[in-house]
């Protein structure tokens, strides 16, 4: 007769609490990593962090100021990017020269090369192209973590050390080796090109995405319904994935996507005519522009259609990047894997790559459009005065435009991780009965609404009083969400399989 | 796909022609291998778009020729084979063969044994039902209630590693009683334990149960009519979630389970108490429900057993001696019990020696998966894991 432990003890009390125990465990996770490499290289660790830090400053803010000045000297007047403009050297060295920016001389070499269009427009697209790559890579890793800690496990742990920050290089590496299989019975031609024309569109929806006033590649007029039709072509490439694969279960997930992807345009469509019509523009950046002077001014809030509107918005969107609930097409417990079941290796990648850019594109485009582009809560009229590199460097983060841009996009993106490992998958006719019977009616009453609202009432103090109601009633709930967030991040330490976790590095 | 038919008659070509979408039907091979058939179910769907006119099961993919092999052994050593036959309830499995035995030896068993019978029966129906619930939820494409239902099943498969050293195939009920003694802290670890577990239920309950997205998809979907579970000779919570109040443990009490207090939940109308709107009797959602309602009850059942069991007798152990030199009589007996899915019966026929003439099982998955064909028709592609789910069929029995 033994005596036998009891493996699900709940872990004993850290000895810190509070918030002091998210900072003591961050100094503690800092400090393990850093010690076997600072204690073997001490003297160029210190130099470089000197060094390093110094031009990290110095080159964010000459790039800020840099790339919003050029741009704002621009002869017509209107707000335009670096990018697709003609730039002499003359125009760069008086920038510096007006600046008196210490390295001038050298810079003015430096920069020699930004004067040509076609190599200016290269780095703008190697930019795009690496943010392109890099989003899909980290959210499928924040994915996988978001999803560890909603099912009490801890998600990927071991590659990279930390977290398993790794893990999705690791993930590519191995894709790109594996066999590029082509069923026998498959239309070979149609099979390869496919996963391209999923790809393809949502790369190109980025191009005209602006990360900020200037921040934009081409700004162009029609960017929304360049951003909304590119958005569209990706169901071509999965309705041909499906069709040449010669696979029942992947023709029923192309057919599903079509089904779906056609009916949900019309609601998405329908309330996005709502902040045009506010605009009266579709250029993204003048949307975007018209939503400065922090969180009330942002047009969700403008009256209770619009807010309406963003949430039917937000919920068409997940429809069409095919995001839980509504991911039928790829439904693995009806479909095997749907419309991608014959792929593997990098042209399944290329499909992966292409859902996660365009739920980054849909929320990019519920951000823009709703959420106040890449403005900050807080009006950009609280900015510090710029008279210490300090103060540039903390305006240069707080009020950065891609920063916010990207971190607001990365809270709806996270919205639809929550939401997919939290609710069941709905069936096709519901998907269908909800659109054509709750969402477009929905969308049209909102459409309608807001066009006699801006006529009647728009400018009013009621408009004003309604505008701060819904902005305080969404800010009660964001705050209310980050504490029950808090509060489950602090008390919700049962884990599944508890004895692993304990050897897991980083946990 | 869509044409439009050409008109009979030659003479009425300039009438105007009667247009119709002409759709193909297709047939659709779910399985073998396919996520939602738990095992290697083989579902054969003729289907038009996403409407399933029919769906044939086709089983034995998994056929290991379980009954034959225990007409080559003796009972002690058959046990093993029973944990393989449904997996996911292996001491229940071993419960039923021993209990059959035990009827046509005449082996008596220990009291305490007895006890350690019933608690170790329960608790693995909990943990077969959490497997149950947890995969639903997968097959409704809701992932988060696996995981916590396989969170509670690790501690479930501790407790029993800890009586018997293993996790899964335990072949701790054995002919005469169990092959070992609990630990001494058992008793209070169990209740710390159900004390953990009895509020989950709750957490499942408001996260899947009553989602609204799950019960529209799984309520009034599938419906079995009362009479026509009876007709089809289900068992367990498919029947009872047709509305039938039948429980063998209730019915025709075996071991000791005339001694404890419990209910037999049974599928129940939309609308009334905790049960959503849109739940039709019969249907997926009751099928669900009432698992989930009997892990609250084997929960009961666990607790007086945890309270009654007589202290360990030193002498007498937990298994009677005979168990592994008894000769089976020229007789031939059944012997049912309520196993997590339904009736699972031995059938044994003896001849004299100490290996059997005969052994039968009659699987409780086996006999629900035949009213698929039935259940499975005129709905839509995504009904039919709903369905398949419902049923909690287990292939490793339905194949033997």
């Amino acid at each position: 007769m033994t005596q036998f432990s009891v493996p699900w003890k709940q872990s004993p009390p850290l000895e810190y609490r509070g918030p002091a125990r998210g900072i003591v465990a961050l100094a503690r996770m800092v400090y393990t990593m850093a010690t076997p490499i600072v204690s073997r290289f001490p003297g160029p660790i210190l130099l470089g962090a000197i060094i390093g830090g110094t031009l990290l400053v110095w080159a964010h803010w000459m790039l800020f100021g840099f790339v919003e000045t050029i741009a704002a000297s621009d002869v017509n007047g209107a707000a335009h990017s670096v990018w697709g403009q003609t730039l002499t050297t003359a125009e760069i060295g008086a920038y510096l020269d007006a600046h008196s920016i210490v390295a001038s001389g050298i810079l003015k070499y430096l920069l020699w090369p930004l004067q040509l269009e076609l190599l200016r427009d290269l780095v703008g697209l190697g930019a795009i192209f690496g943010l392109f790559n890099l989003i899909p890579v980290y959210a499928i890793w924040w994915e996988r973590k978001v999803a560890g800690r909603i099912q009490s496990r801890m998600g990927p742990m071991r590659v990279g050390g930390w977290h398993g920050w790794a893990q999705s290089f690791a993930d590519g590496v191995k894709l790109v080796g594996k066999e590029d299989l082509v069923p026998e019975q498959a239309d070979a031609m149609l099979f390869r090109v496919a996963p391209y024309l999923a790809f393809v569109p949502s790369l190109l929806a980025f191009l005209c995405l602006p990360l900020g006033s200037y921040w934009v590649f081409r700004n162009v007029d029609v960017a929304l319904i360049f951003i909304i039709a590119m958005v569209g072509v990706e169901v071509v490439g999965v309705i041909v994935a499906g069709w040449a694969s010669n696979n029942k279960w992947s023709v029923y997930g192309a057919m599903r996507e079509a089904c779906q992807m056609v009916s949900y345009e019309i609601p998405m469509t329908t309330v996005l005519l709502i902040p045009i019509m506010t605009a009266g523009t579709l250029n993204m950046v003048q949307i975007g522009d018209m939503q400065t002077g922090g969180w009330f001014s942002w047009n969700a809030f403008h009256n209770p259609f619009t807010f309406i509107a963003f949430i039917t918005y937000y919920i068409a969107s997940l429809a069409n990047c095919k995001r839980a609930p509504f991911d039928l097409p790829e439904s693995e417990s009806e479909l095997v894997a749907g419309f991608h079941t014959e792929y593997s290796g990098f042209r399944w990648a290329l499909f992966f790559f292409a859902e996660y850019a365009a739920m980054f594109v849909v929320s990019a485009l519920a951000v823009t459009l709703f959420l106040g582009a890449w403005h900050t809560p807080i009006p950009a009229t609280w900015a510090f005065e710029e008279d210490s590199i300090v103060k540039i460097f903390l305006n240069g983060v707080l009020f950065s435009s891609p920063f916010w841009f990207i971190f607001k996009c990365f809270i709806f993106i996270y919205i639809q991780l929550w939401i997919r490992w939290t609710l069941p998958r709905i069936r096709i006719d519901q998907v269908l009965y909800s659109c054509v019977q709750v969402m477009f009616p929905i969308a049209c009453v909102a459409l309608v609404g807001h066009a006699v609202w801006m006529v009647l009432l728009d400018g009013t103090v009621f408009s004003d009083i309604i505008r701060w109601i819904l902005g305080l009633l969404t800010a009660a709930v964001t705050f209310g969400f980050l504490s029950v967030a808090a509060f489950g991040y602090r008390n919700g330490r049962q884990m599944v399989g508890y004895l692993a976790v304990k050897q897991l590095p980083g946990a | 796909m869509a044409d439009t038919i050409a008109p009979t008659n030659p003479a009425d070509a300039s009438a105007p022609r009667q247009a119709d979408v002409r759709t193909e039907e297709m047939l659709v091979n779910m399985g073998p291998q396919h996520p939602s058939t738990h095992g290697v179910l083989r579902v054969v769907l003729r289907t038009d778009g996403e409407m399933v006119l029919q769906s044939v099961p086709h089983i034995g993919y998994l056929h290991r020729c379980a009954e034959k092999i225990g007409e080559n052994v003796a009972p002690y050593q058959y046990v093993p084979y029973t944990d393989r036959m449904d997996y996911l309830a292996g001491m229940n499995n071993n419960q039923a063969f021993a209990l059959a035995v035990e009827k046509l030896t005449g082996l008596e068993v220990p009291e305490r044994a007895q006890y350690i019978r019933v608690m170790f029966a329960e608790l693995n129906r909990i943990a077969s039902h959490l497997v149950a619930i947890g995969t639903y939820g997968l097959d409704m494409g809701a992932f988060t209630p696996f995981l916590y239902c396989f969170r509670e099943r690790e501690m479930l498969l501790d407790l029993f590693e800890s009586a018997c050293g293993a996790r899964l195939t335990y072949s701790y009920i054995t002919i005469g009683g169990v092959t070992d003694d609990l630990p001494d802290n058992f008793v209070d670890v169990c209740s710390e334990f159900l004390d953990y577990f009895e509020p989950k239920v709750d957490d499942y309950n408001n996260l899947l149960s009553y989602n609204h997205i799950f019960v529209k998809r799984t309520g009034g979907v599938g419906v079995i009519s009362a009479e026509d579970a009876i007709r089809f000779g289900l068992t367990g919570p498919v029947l009872r979630g047709s509305g039938v109040k039948f429980d063998l443990r209730k019915a025709k009490p075996y071991e000791i389970y005339d001694r404890f207090n419990f209910d037999v939940p049974v599928g129940l109308s939309g609308g009334t108490g905790e049960i959503p709107r849109g739940v039709v009797v019969g249907d997926c959602w009751s099928r669900y429900y009432v698992r989930v309602k009997e892990m609250i009850e084997s929960v009961k059942i666990i607790r007086q057993c945890l309270r009654d069991i007589p202290a360990a007798d030193e002498k007498e152990g937990v298994c009677n001696k005979k168990c592994k030199t008894v000769k089976l009589p020229d007789d031939e007996v059944y012997m049912e019990i309520e196993n997590p899915r339904g009736q699972l019966g031995f059938y044994v026929k003896g001849d004299g020696s100490a290996i059997p003439a005969r052994v039968k099982a009659r699987g409780p998955s086996f006999c629900n998966l035949c009213v698929l064909e039935y259940a499975g028709k005129n709905c839509l592609l995504a009904d039919i894991p709903a369905i398949i789910g419902s049923m909690d069929v287990v292939m490793g029995e339905v194949d033997r």
